[in-house]
Order: structure tokens, then C-alpha cells, then sequence
């Protein structure tokens, strides 16, 4: 147990290295970064005096160290257009990024495994039905136009929930459920599919010999099998949901971070979104690391080799 | 004491299934009294294992099942409830189960396993179930049964995790034990080891006990009673001996011809096998079904079937009596 | 628990994340089973013909309407479609804020989705089933680097790094179609990679080792047959994925820019007006869910049909 989670370790710290490494890249992508921060009707001598005043006149390898040992520091520069501390911009704005996130992937747990599990249980019944019909939809529908469609309905016609802000829990109902309903038909089918095939595991049978209730079988012997590989698509989800969190929040007006993310590439402020890369990318691989312990825990095979 | 414990009469069992109802099935019955075993023996596909789960309450809802008896220590288990059924199992009645590689829940520990089936049962505490699964482990013969408690079932190899099975099915002294293949999925140094572990178990606890197998050598060895089935039916029943000693039906003559016989068997000699395929037995079915792969078989085997029987307890379906038109060459008398 | 998880080597620990991602593949969808009972093949079916459908309409734009979808009208601004009060017959979906005929810009729009999701598809799909391939058939080291490639590709924010890359470079089609298939091929290597190493140790690959056959004869003619089912399915999943990230993208404003009649782009147009004309979302909004539900079913559909346990 301890190997696997040294190795884990080591590789979330190569792959957070390596991240860096191409979101630092970035920066250099559009040739020259100079007259892309000095803007367009910048002269030569502007653009000169901000290569020296960034440092771009440096190797790029010594740059990027630079720019990787400060942001171990938690300096990740100045914003361009915000003239602020790149840091303080995030920090200000990650708690409600979070919020969001965790809001998000509880309401897509506490949707999606029921359903699965009852789906599984009773497969071809109504509620299987209702599971397929909202997965195939949730699929396919674009989250922002879901987004807008739930404002025309809930914020425009029925005056219920406001369309744009962060100041009550009422904001965050309709950006929850877009979250949510992104993540919900994955997580729905894995707990379906993993439901079904452990229903018919022969320890189910045992236990039923056994005498154990029908509840006892689904949740103590069945759901506690089925849940290990929920676990990591839950982790995978979380992190593309927080990445995916950009649109939600322009939609709904959310000052969090993905609300910045989008304002910054707008204004080509490429500190804050070289950090932003940084810190969505560092947010999905700490999920995954601790839903691969969680279920390296889950499952005795790993934990007592 | 004479009263049979378990009671079969005329049970079937239908599957239905998209090309129309497969009769699994058909019309079996047997009694089985304490302390008694009682062998089903037949091919893959021939319902040995529909019949046991039958008997413990555990078909698939899909399954159509139906009795004209089918009674345990005087319970009609045909009228029990889902809850009555639970209350049974794991506790009067308990099962074995073939795979013990997967038998086993993968998440909990063995002592979690075997302590679940007492407490399930018996209004104990923790620390009770804990001595009664210590205790059993030693009865199946697990050394160090305590340090066992907090071991995962991968971390056994398979001979120990069907001790481990049986302990479980044990632990609060059932009356009937059903078998299904405890020993196919083992090694042959341990399928002989238990068996005959179960069967001093069973000696022990004066159980009655169902072991359903394919192999004959093992049947040899522990039955009282032995059921053939073919295709759904139990084509020959009768005590081991009776089996044994004077087979009747065509094709229990043909699988003891497929035993090889310390002895009589020589090296490299081609044992004797019984070709053709079981038929389908989907739709409506006549006639006597092993009569496609029979050598004695005659034109009216495809309409009807006779039950002969001869003594106490022993019965056949077959249009032939006692001896004749058997084919020659049957081995007689493998019985150790 | 389904797959068998051991705890030892750099390779496990690198699989676990992405394995996850290949089991959602795996995975037969939902009432596969409800629904070839109820309908047959009723998804798939209706997968093609949609599909079908609005490949005929991309193609015939200019025959389906007399309109250009760029020209301007500014006297006929905001006419609403044909079932609602006061619409001009002359355009039946209406008139958006700058006059330009709602319905032209629709089917003209087809065009631009399609091309991003099959050109993007394609790319990505090159990319992607070219390390899947190489990590499953080679193993040992070589798997070790796609693997990481791949959980460093999984960890990027796509919509961040997409939008950001678009910004950088100018938003273009091209520009969109590129950085998507750049983007979008973690997809193909994981479920190339497990599929692959389903098959390569297969009698019939070891009988065409064992013969002498050179490596890219071995993958073209006896493994690429077998995972071809699975790389389809991707392919119709990766190929709905990105035109839903490019309508994110140039709902963003930061995608395909106007006066390009992308769908996204109109939803991001029609937002502005949404209060009073919320058909003005409505309409594209629609084409772009039909088009990924068709496109999605005729995925399911094919997997349900191709998977394993399904063949005759």
C-alpha cells in the first residue's frame, strides 16, 4: 500500500511538472509575447523595453524555472490587465470555483448512484427507463444552452431563482444542476454497469445462502464492490467539471475562478491563465491521487497485499 | 428419526426463454432422511444445480417452479414466505457452492464472512459469532483460525477458502447441507480432502446432505442414495449399492463404463464414453430423451417412458427391465 | 470488482485513472438490452437517418434556401419564426438582430459542425489510436510513455486550453478544428491501448509473429480488424464531443467568429435577446442537441450492436 501511494505520488508530481512545463509553454505560442502583451498599435521601442521588463530576452529553459520556482512559492507574477498579484486574483476566487464543484458532483452522486443502482436492480422498469431517457439527454444536450434554457424558465417566466450573481444559495441552484447533470450520465452508467455485474457475482449468491435480507445484499455485499470503480470516474469528473467550470460561470455571472479564467484569455492576460491551466490541472490530478488511495483503501487486494 | 427430512415430489422447473419455455426440470422427487447423502449425479445442463437452489429458495424470480411436495423438516417451503425462506437458510438449511475463488465477497474479511452467518441467525454478540468462527475453522481444519479472522479472501488459496465455505455453511448446524460441486473448481490431492472432511462432517453432526456431482468416483465413495439425472429427470435412483452393483438405466450403465477402475483399466485404454449431445429441451417433449444417444433404444422409446421399480427404493424409466437388452461389457462392481 | 487491480510497478499506478475513462467505453449503455427488445435496433436507426439527414442539408444548403446566411437586412430585423404572430413567410425561422435569415444561417450552420466534428475526429483520432496501438502492442516502455502522456493530456483543462489557444492564434475554423484534434485524442489511446492488448496476445497475432510477419503487417491486418468496432464508437463519441466544445467555444466568443454561422455562435447572438426572444436560442440550441443525440445514438447503437457478447 505504501509503494503504490509513493509511486502515485511520484507520478502526480511528474505529471504537475510536465503540465507546468506545456501551460508555461503557452505563453510562447503566439511567437513573440512582448508585442502580444504591448498590444497592437505598440512601437518597437515599447515592445523592447517590455521584453527586458518580463525578462523574454532570457533562454527559454531559464525562464520557465524562474517561472516554476515562484509559483512553488505561490508567485505566480503580476496580472497584465488587473494589475494585481496573480495569486491574490485566484485565491479570491477559487472558493467559490469550489464550492461550485463540490455542489456539482454531490448533486450528480446523489442522482447517479441511486438511479444506477435501482436501474440495475430492476432492470427494464420504469425507473431503468427514466435512467436511460435522462442520461441520453444529459449526453447530448450543450450545457451552456441547458444553462440558458433554465434561465428562460426558472429566472425569466417563473421569477424564481436570480439569472446572474454569487451573493445567496439561490445563485448556485441552476449552475449546480448544469454541473451536475454534466457529470450525472457517466457516473450513472458505471454504477449500472458495475451494479449489474456484481448482482450476479457468485458471493452474492453466498450471501444469500446465507440468509441475508435483499437490502443487506444490495448495499452491504453488492453497492460496497460496485462503488470502487464510481469512486475514480467520481474524481475524473470532478475534475473535468471544475475545468468545465469556465462556461457555467460566464453563463450565470459566478465570480469564480473559471469566470476569471474566461476574462483573462479575453484580455490576454497570460500570467492569470497560465496559473489558472496550473491550478485546474493541479485540482483534477490531487482528485485522482486521492480516489486512487481512496481505492487502493477500498479494495483489500492493494491495501493488504 | 424416520421421518424424511427433506421431501421432494414432482418438482419442475421452466425457463422461459425467447424461443419458448425450456423445461430444466421435469417431475423429479426424492426423500432424504438425517444423516443421510444423497448423490445427484449427472452432465452439465442436466438441472442438478436448478434443483439444489430450487430447494434452498434461491431460483431467479424468472424461473417458473412447481412441486406437488416439497417439504423440509415438516415445512412446506412451497408456501413460505421470502422472510420464512431467509430465516431457513444459513441456518436449517445452508449451500456450498462450486467456485470458491468467487464465492467468497472480495471486500470483507473472513471473519466478517463467517461471523454475518451466525449473527444473521442467533442472538449473539460480536464477541460469540467470533468464538463460533474460530471454533468451526478449527473444525474444518484451519490452523491458526484466529489470525485467519482478519484475512481477506484473496489472500487464500482455494483449497482454504472452500474450508472456508463449509465453515460458513455450518456455523449454526444446519439439518440439510446442499453441495453444488464443492470440489470440481480444486486440485485432485485437495478434492479428496474434502470430501472427506464433509463427509465426516456430516457424520458428525448427523446432517442430511445433497452433494451434486458429475463425477462418480466421489459418489462411490459417499452416498447412501444416488440420483441420476438426464436431461431434466432423474432417469435411475436407488441406494449406492443398488446403483452401483445393478445399474439399470441405459445410460447409468453408460457412465460407469466411463470410470476407470483401479485394475481393470489399462494404461492408455480408451474409456468408454457416451456419444451424441443432450437434446434441447425447449418446447413440449415426448418419449424417453436419452433415447437418441441409447444403443438399446426401440421405436416406442419416442412415446412413452415406464417407471420400474424394484424393492425399496429403487426406480427407473426405461422401457427395459431388469437385465435385459443391456448391452454386455458394462464394468460391475466399482465400489472400493 | 470488474478488472483485475494489482498494486506493484509504475504501470498500474499510471493505468488506474485511465482505465476509468476506457470503462465507460466498455460498458454496454443503459437498457441496451430494454431497448433491442422493445424497438430492435431503434437508436441506431434513428442515429443514421438524422444523421443522414443533416449531412444531405449541409450539403444542399444553397438548394434548401434562397437566402445567404450572411446577408444583412436591417430594415427586416428580429422577425419572429412561422408559429408565432407577426412572422414574414418569407423567413420562416425568422430574422436574427442583424436581419440575416434565421433558417439559412441554421442549415448553412450544419456545415460548420460537421466539418469540425469529422476533420477534428479524424486528427484526433490519428493521433490518439497511433499511441493507443503503439502503447498496447509494445508494452513495457513504450506503454509507460503514452501512459503519461496520456494522464498529462487528461489533466489539462480542454475548455481552458482550448479557448486560451484559440485566443493566442485568433479564433478561425480552422484554427478551432486544429487545436480541438490536438486536444481531444486521450479518448482514442486509452481505449485503443486496452483493446489492443486484449487481442495482441491472441493465437492468430502470436501464429503471425510466430511466421515472421513484419510489425505494421501484424497491426493493419490482425489487430486493427479486431478493435475496429471500439475505435468507431469513439470516433462517433469524440466527434459529438467536440462539436459541443466548439458551440462552448464560440458561445464564449472566443471560437469561430462572426460572421460565421456557427450554432454556437448563434445561441452566444441570440443570449443578448434571450429575455424577449428566447426562440432565438431555442432554435439552434435544438439543432445542436439532435445533432449530438443522433450522433451519440448511432454510437450507443453501434457499440450495443459490435460488443462481444452480441455476435451471432
Amino acid at each position: 500500500m505504501l509503494a503504490f501511494a509513493l509511486k502515485r505520488l511520484g507520478l502526480a508530481v511528474l505529471v504537475t511538472l510536465t503540465v507546468s512545463l506545456v501551460s508555461f509553454s503557452l505563453l510562447f505560442m503566439s511567437g513573440d509575447p512582448a508585442s502580444a502583451i504591448a498590444g497592437e498599435n505598440a512601437s518597437a521601442t515599447d515592445i523592447e523595453a517590455i521584453r527586458t521588463l518580463y525578462g523574454f530576452d532570457r533562454p527559454f529553459l531559464v525562464q520557465y524555472t524562474d517561472w516554476l520556482f515562484s509559483a512553488l512559492r505561490g508567485d505566480f507574477g503580476q496580472s497584465y490587465y488587473f494589475k494585481l498579484p496573480v495569486a491574490d486574483l485566484i485565491a479570491d476566487r477559487l472558493s467559490t470555483t469550489m464550492l461550485l464543484g463540490i455542489c456539482g458532483i454531490s448533486f450528480a452522486l446523489l442522482t447517479a448512484v441511486p438511479l444506477g443502482v435501482a436501474a440495475a436492480v430492476r432492470p427494464n422498469s420504469f425507473i431503468d427507463r427514466l435512467a436511460l431517457f435522462l442520461s441520453v439527454m444529459g449526453q447530448a444536450m450543450p450545457s451552456f444552452w441547458f444553462g440558458l434554457v433554465l434561465i428562460v424558465i426558472f429566472s425569466i417566466n417563473l421569477g424564481l431563482l436570480p439569472p446572474s450573481g454569487s451573493s445567496s444559495w439561490k445563485n448556485f441552484v441552476m449552475p449546480t444542476v448544469v454541473l451536475g447533470y454534466y457529470a450525472m450520465p457517466a457516473i450513472m452508467r458505471l454504477t449500472r454497469a458495475g451494479m449489474l455485474e456484481v448482482l450476479n457475482a457468485d458471493y452474492i449468491r453466498t450471501a444469500r445462502a446465507k440468509g441475508a435480507s435483499e437490502w443487506r445484499v444490495m448495499f452491504k455485499h453488492a453497492l460496497r464492490n460496485a462503488v470502487v470503480p464510481v469512486v475514480s470516474l467520481a474524481a475524473v469528473q470532478m475534475g473535468f467539471m471544475l475545468g468545465g467550470s469556465i462556461v457555467v460561470e460566464s453563463i450565470f455571472a459566478l465570480h469564480g475562478a473559471g469566470y476569471l479564467a474566461w476574462e483573462s484569455i479575453a484580455r490576454n492576460d497570460l500570467p492569470t491563465v497560465q496559473a489558472l491551466i496550473l491550478i485546474f490541472s493541479l485540482f483534477y490530478i490531487v482528485f485522482t491521487f486521492l480516489s486512487d488511495l481512496a481505492n487502493a483503501w477500498l479494495d483489500p487486494r492493494i491495501r493488504v497485499g | 428419526m424416520d421421518d424424511p427430512i427433506l421431501s421432494v415430489r414432482h418438482l419442475t422447473i421452466d425457463i422461459p426463454l425467447a424461443q419458448g419455455t425450456m423445461h430444466a426440470v421435469r417431475g423429479i422427487g426424492f426423500d432424504l432422511k438425517r444423516g443421510e447423502t444423497l448423490c445427484i449425479v449427472g452432465e452439465s445442463g442436466s438441472g442438478k444445480s436448478l434443483t439444489s437452489l430450487a430447494i434452498m429458495g434461491l431460483l431467479s424470480k424468472k424461473l417458473r417452479q412447481k412441486a406437488e411436495k416439497l417439504q423440509f423438516a415438516g415445512l412446506d417451503l412451497r408456501n413460505q414466505t421470502p422472510r420464512m425462506m431467509r430465516g431457513l437458510r444459513g441456518d436449517r438449511m445452508a449451500m456450498i457452492f462450486q467456485e470458491p475463488m468467487t464465492s467468497l465477497n472480495p471486500a470483507y474479511t473472513i471473519g466478517d464472512q463467517l461471523e454475518e452467518a451466525y449473527l444473521l441467525h442467533r442472538k449473539a454478540g460480536k464477541a460469540e459469532a467470533r468464538a463460533r468462527a474460530v471454533e468451526l475453522l478449527g473444525k474444518v481444519g484451519i490452523t491458526a483460525a484466529e489470525s485467519r479472522l482478519s484475512q481477506y479472501p484473496h489472500q487464500l488459496s482455494g483449497g482454504l477458502r472452500q474450508r472456508v465455505m463449509i465453515a460458513m455453511a455450518l456455523m449454526c448446524e444446519p439439518e440439510l447441507i446442499i453441495a453444488d460441486e464443492p470440489t470440481t473448481a480444486l486440485d485432485v490431492t485437495i478434492q479428496a480432502q474434502i470430501l472427506r472432511l464433509l463427509s465426516d462432517l456430516q457424520r458428525e453432526m448427523n446432517m442430511a446432505m445433497i452433494l451434486v456431482t458429475h463425477d462418480l468416483g466421489i459418489v462411490a465413495r459417499i452416498a447412501d442414495k444416488v440420483a441420476v439425472m438426464y436431461a431434466g429427470e432423474v432417469v435411475e435412483q436407488g441406494t449406492a449399492a443398488e446403483i452401483f452393483d445393478n445399474p439399470r438405466h441405459p445410460y447409468t450403465r453408460g457412465l460407469l463404463r466411463c470410470i476407470p477402475v483401479p485394475g481393470k483399466t489399462k494404461p492408455g485404454e480408451r474409456l468408454g464414453s457416451i456419444p451424441g449431445i443432450v437434446p434441447s429441451l425447449v418446447g413440449n417433449f415426448q418419449g424417453c430423451a436419452f433415447r437418441g444417444r441409447c444403443d438399446v433404444a426401440e421405436p416406442i422409446c419416442s412415446e412413452m417412458v415406464p417407471v420400474q421399480e424394484e424393492g425399496q427404493e429403487h426406480m427407473w424409466r426405461c422401457i427395459h427391465a431388469a437385465g435385459e437388452g443391456a448391452s454386455e461389457g458394462v464394468s460391475q462392481g466399482v465400489r472400493p | 470488482m470488474p478488472g483485475s487491480i494489482r498494486a506493484s510497478g509504475w504501470g498500474e499506478a499510471m493505468a488506474r485513472t485511465i482505465e476509468t475513462v476506457a470503462e465507460e467505453i466498455r460498458s454496454p449503455s443503459p437498457g441496451a438490452m430494454l431497448r433491442r427488445r422493445i424497438f430492435g435496433h431503434y437508436g441506431l436507426v434513428f442515429g443514421i437517418a438524422v444523421l443522414t439527414i443533416i449531412v444531405l442539408i449541409a450539403l444542399f444548403a444553397p438548394l434548401l434556401t434562397s437566402h445567404d446566411p450572411y446577408t444583412q437586412d436591417l430594415m427586416a430585423r428580429m422577425k419572429p419564426p412561422f408559429w408565432m404572430a407577426g412572422h414574414d413567410p418569407d423567413h420562416l425561422l425568422g430574422t436574427d438582430h442583424l436581419g440575416r435569415d434565421y433558417l439559412a444561417r441554421l442549415l448553412y450552420g450544419a456545415r460548420i459542425s460537421l466539418a469540425i466534428g469529422a476533420v477534428a475526429a479524424l486528427i484526433s483520432g490519428l493521433i490518439g489510436t497511433a499511441m493507443g496501438v503503439a502503447a498496447g502492442y509494445f508494452g513495457g516502455k513504450v506503454d509507460l510513455v503514452v501512459t503519461f502522456l496520456i494522464n498529462v493530456r487528461l489533466a489539462m483543462p480542454v475548455v481552458l486550453v482550448a479557448l486560451a489557444v484559440v485566443a493566442i492564434l485568433g479564433g478561425s475554423l480552422e484554427v478551432v478544428i486544429v487545436v480541438l484534434g490536438l486536444l481531444l485524442w486521450d479518448r482514442f489511446a486509452v481505449v485503443m491501448r486496452s483493446s489492443v492488448m486484449q487481442v495482441r496476445d491472441l493465437e492468430y497475432v502470436n501464429a503471425a509473429k510466430a511466421i515472421g510477419c513484419s510489425v505494421p503487417r501484424i497491426v493493419l491486418s490482425e489487430i486493427m480488424p479486431n478493435v475496429l468496432n471500439n475505435l468507431i464508437v469513439v470516433a462517433t463519441l469524440e466527434m459529438a464531443h467536440a462539436i459541443l466544445l466548439e458551440a462552448a467555444l464560440s458561445f464564449l466568443g472566443l471560437g469561430v467568429q462572426p460572421p460565421t454561422p456557427s450554432w454556437g455562435l448563434m445561441i452566444s447572438e441570440g443570449k443578448q435577446m434571450m429575455l424577449f426572444e428566447p426562440w432565438l436560442i431555442a432554435i439552434p440550441g435544438v439543432a445542436l442537441f439532435i445533432l449530438v443525440l443522433a450522433i451519440n445514438l448511432l454510437g450507443d447503437g453501434l457499440r450495443d450492436v459490435t460488443a462481444p457478447e452480441n455476435r451471432g
